[in-house]
């Protein structure tokens, strides 16, 4: 019963992934990346990823949706494609790495081993002593901001560079005209 | 949009909604699915919402742009004082066993605090960010 879960929402996932690829209709193309997002976290769900599967939903299908067609409003939604003839090269090249992908899976191990490598390191310890070091039920944000505390704080600072990124680069003049003016008016206005 | 009555009327019982619902899985985080990081993005997801619904010039003055940079730097600001706090209650940086008197009582504080940071600057950020792409291509700033 769970393979075909799994079997119907892959299928899906192949589906949209390749229409977003066919679509021009960049507008169009977007509503699906939000419904591939979804189908994502579908999949985490029934994975028991539960965690993930909450990211996926807020931030894929949620927001960069939503900034996605913030972006669309600023230019336009239709595709226009330098050529639109076949060319070998590029599809040789996509085909020949997706092989080497496809054929390194086969060294992986099966989804859900115990006896895979991730699952002998650290993993054993955090399952056996966060109820006594950590004392907190949701072992994901024990991990997340205790044991992984270092990791969390990079992402947080990553995010925050990200944000002023983005502040400098489309309201950057709104933000030099604020520290010019502050720098004329300086004198006068602290005293 | 501003002109269409059921979203207007309908967003403005959900807007409370999500929020609420954020500051659940924010503080509910240690307990079941979430934390900080979801917490911020439907927070962030719920003034988005009001934005497309009440207009970029509405929407910011309920959510004043200097209020939000300050949010932004303030939650990272949280996190890292924690992790500062606990060098001078006398462990390594971001060792929350040394924040209270029991350790376990400190892990709780410390990832408590920690969480809240990361969601303060997510939700703000976000806010920022889609504040920037909407007010993008207007004359007036």
């Amino acid at each position: 019963m769970l393979d075909l879960v799994h079997l119907v929402l892959f299928t899906f996932l192949a589906v949209v992934a390749v229409a977003i690829i066919r679509l021009k209709d960049l507008f169009a193309a977007v509503m699906l990346m939000g419904i591939f997002s979804l189908l994502s976290a579908s999949l985490f769900t029934v994975m028991d990823a539960v965690d993930v599967a909450f990211t996926e939903a807020a931030v894929g299908a949620g927001i960069s949706t939503i900034l996605m067609l913030a972006t669309l409003a600023l230019t336009e939604s239709g595709e226009h494609p330098e050529h639109n003839r076949f060319q070998a090269m590029p599809l040789i090249a996509v085909v020949v790495t997706g092989a080497i992908l496809v054929f390194a899976t086969f060294d992986m191990p099966r989804y859900g081993d115990p006896e895979a490598p991730i699952h002998q390191h650290v993993a054993p310890h955090y399952i056996e002593h966060t109820e006594d070091e950590i004392g907190v039920p949701n072992m994901v944000t024990a991990v997340l901001a205790s044991y992984r505390g270092y990791d969390t704080w990079g992402e947080t600072t990553v995010i925050f560079t990200a944000c002023v990124g983005v502040m400098l680069l489309l309201g950057g003049h709104a933000i030099v005209d604020r520290f010019r003016r502050r720098k004329d008016s300086g004198p006068e206005g602290e005293s | 949009m501003i002109s269409h009555h059921i979203p207007r009327v309908l967003s403005k019982l959900l807007i409370p909604l999500i929020m609420l619902f954020a500051f659940y899985v924010q503080f509910h985080g240690d307990y079941g699915p979430g934390g900080g990081f979801q917490a911020g993005v439907i927070f962030g997801a719920g003034i988005i919402l009001y934005t497309l619904l009440f207009g970029l010039d509405q929407a910011k003055e309920v959510f004043r742009p200097r209020v939000l940079e300050i949010f932004v730097a303030g939650g990272v600001l949280l996190y890292g004082g924690v992790g500062i706090a606990a060098i001078f209650a006398g462990g390594n940086f971001l060792d929350y066993d040394v924040l209270a008197h029991d350790p376990t009582h400190g892990q709780h504080l410390g990832i408590l605090l920690v969480e809240l940071g990361v969601g303060i600057t997510v939700a703000a950020v976000m806010a920022t960010i889609f504040f920037q792409f909407a007010g993008r291509g207007r004359t007036d700033d």
